[in-house]
């Protein structure tokens, strides 16, 4: 058995205890709200300014450079100057753009990781809402983001946004696809959609290890799907720098502009933590059946730490394909969805509920 | 069937090639510590690290007695693209043999119009001038940048072939 004593569930239970017998049932309501959503935003922040920094530290040592090293140690304060200054510069909007959705889109852009980051388990009991359909809630909400960058080709009034937002609407509409497909994989081998029971069916075993072949087919393609959603390298064509100028960010400055970046980064580490969580075994400590030994001894790493350490191994997985792999052509892109990964996730949809009929699976 | 075959041979040679890419880059992530070539230039003046092809600016070099090996012969004047090389070197009649011969007398050498592109050393038949390997040529006023490469009360070298 896991130590309780890091389970978070009761030190939240022992806050929510003393809000509601201290304050009257609407008032602690509203204060766990706004907790919450400071919180939520907090998180947010820093985990774009620290996913910034490691990509270009990262970034760096891929291509054998130094990377940000003035501004505090190693550079870390770097990311805290550039969104200083991004906050203090004029968000201009353009005399001819569609004022009204211009002003909207960064905010279409950061609402889905906002609502997404609820419904995401981090530790044992570090979750804002575990939903019985939260697979199905996180692949549906994510898919705001590819509103807010149609919206912000279109209004922009400007030829290279509007080239970027619809190559990029067009690559996460198909590239969904199989990442639905993919995750559909765990959740016929879990019989759930629901975030905790997908973990506590992990418990023996991350999937990667139980599953076999099925399972590894849907990792990499979730890999490759998810990064394509991301709009990264390379499958960044949207905002193709060499091409597109910035793609459909082109007219966007200030604050506004950061919104995007922020999202980038943030979708980045959803992305990360839907494999962690379906794969991985999220929070989730190495267990292996039934070695009792071998099992406490893993347990004695906190869950958070185990999830942190899988989460940074696959946001460095996925910079290094960005800093290797060259970019594809438009018609590269959908060639690799629509003839290679999407037939291949229905055949393997199809092999992992065999294999589950058959009980093959550990 | 060939199709087929075909269709998972270009995934795997596709997988192949992504990891002997990733092979490369991760190597290089793994030794970052040791082998970065960035040199953080102001702090490291004393010990910064050229290289041999670098153009910096174009030199004539001079040994101990103030000889150097330029003939006068025009030869870089008429390779420069743009003109940024001038040779005045008017013709006197040399005592010995009595024939009239080239001397360099003033080398001019327009920075401000270079390109660095090197032709000028390659077309030299005595390699008398050379690309320098300093960078740091940014000066107040630009007739600063119109030089004299050969320095004054010089001669050529006797040892230099025409």
């Amino acid at each position: 058995m896991y130590l309780s004593i890091y389970d978070f569930s009761s030190f939240f239970q022992s806050i929510d205890n003393w809000l509601t017998s201290t304050f009257p049932e609407p008032i602690a309501t509203i204060i766990v709200w706004i907790l919450i959503g400071v919180s939520a935003i907090a998180f947010t922040a820093l985990l774009g300014l620290s996913l910034v920094y490691a990509e270009r530290k990262v970034a760096a040592w891929f291509q054998l450079r130094i990377g940000p090293n003035r501004v505090g140690f190693q550079g870390v304060l770097q990311t805290v100057a550039d969104i200083t200054k991004l906050i203090m510069k004029e968000p201009l909007t353009p005399g001819t753009s569609d004022k009204f959705l211009y002003n909207l889109a960064p905010f279409l852009m950061m609402l889905a990781p906002f609502i997404v980051i609820g419904a995401l388990p981090y530790a044992e009991g570090l979750q804002v809402m575990d939903l019985n359909v939260g697979v199905f809630f996180v692949t549906a909400v994510s898919s705001i983001g590819v509103l807010g960058i149609l919206i912000s080709g279109y209004s922009s009034n400007n030829k290279y946004s509007l080239i970027g937002s619809m190559r990029s609407g067009a690559q996460v509409v198909s590239y969904e696809l199989s990442a639905g497909l993919a995750i559909m994989v765990i959740v016929v081998m879990s019989g759930s959609l629901q975030f905790s029971e997908i973990i506590e069916a992990q418990r023996d075993g991350w999937w990667i290890f139980k599953g076999h072949l099925p399972v590894w087919i849907a990792f990499v393609v979730f890999i490759i799907a998810g990064t394509a959603e991301t709009n990264r390298g390379p499958f960044d064509l949207a905002e193709a720098e060499s091409e597109l100028t910035a793609g459909f960010h082109t007219e966007y400055s200030g604050i506004k502009f950061a919104f995007f970046f922020l999202a980038e980064y943030v979708n980045l580490f959803i992305i990360v933590v839907l494999a962690t969580t379906l794969f991985l075994g999220g929070w989730m400590p190495l267990h292996i059946g039934d070695w009792e030994a071998f099992n406490n001894i893993a347990d004695i790493i906190p869950p958070i730490f185990w999830f942190l350490g899988k989460v940074s191994a696959l946001i460095i997985l996925i910079m290094w394909f960005k800093w290797t792999f060259p970019r594809l052509r438009i018609d590269q892109l959908l060639t690799l969805e629509w003839k290679y990964l999407l037939p291949i996730s229905l055949v393997n949809i199809v092999l992992a509920a065999f294999i589950i009929l058959m009980g093959w699976h550990f | 069937m060939s199709a087929i075959g075909n269709y998972f041979r270009s995934i795997f040679s596709g997988l192949k090639t992504l990891f002997q890419g990733m092979a490369v880059t991760g190597y290089y992530f793994r030794n970052a510590r040791k082998e970065i070539i960035t040199q953080q230039y102001p702090d490291n003046k004393d010990t910064l690290r050229m290289y041999d092809r670098f153009r910096g600016i174009v030199v004539m070099p001079h040994d101990e007695n103030n000889l150097h090996a330029c003939t006068g012969c025009s030869a870089c004047e008429i390779a420069c693209p743009n003109g940024s090389i001038e040779i005045i070197a008017p013709r006197v009649v040399d005592p010995e043999t009595g024939k009239k011969k080239k001397v360099i007398n003033q080398h001019i050498y327009h920075y401000s119009m270079c390109t660095l592109c090197n032709l000028c050393i390659l077309s030299c038949p005595t390699e008398a001038i050379v690309m320098d390997q300093t960078f740091e040529h940014a000066v107040y006023d630009r007739s600063l940048l119109t030089q004299i490469l050969n320095k004054p009360g010089s001669s050529l070298n006797p040892n230099v072939k025409e």
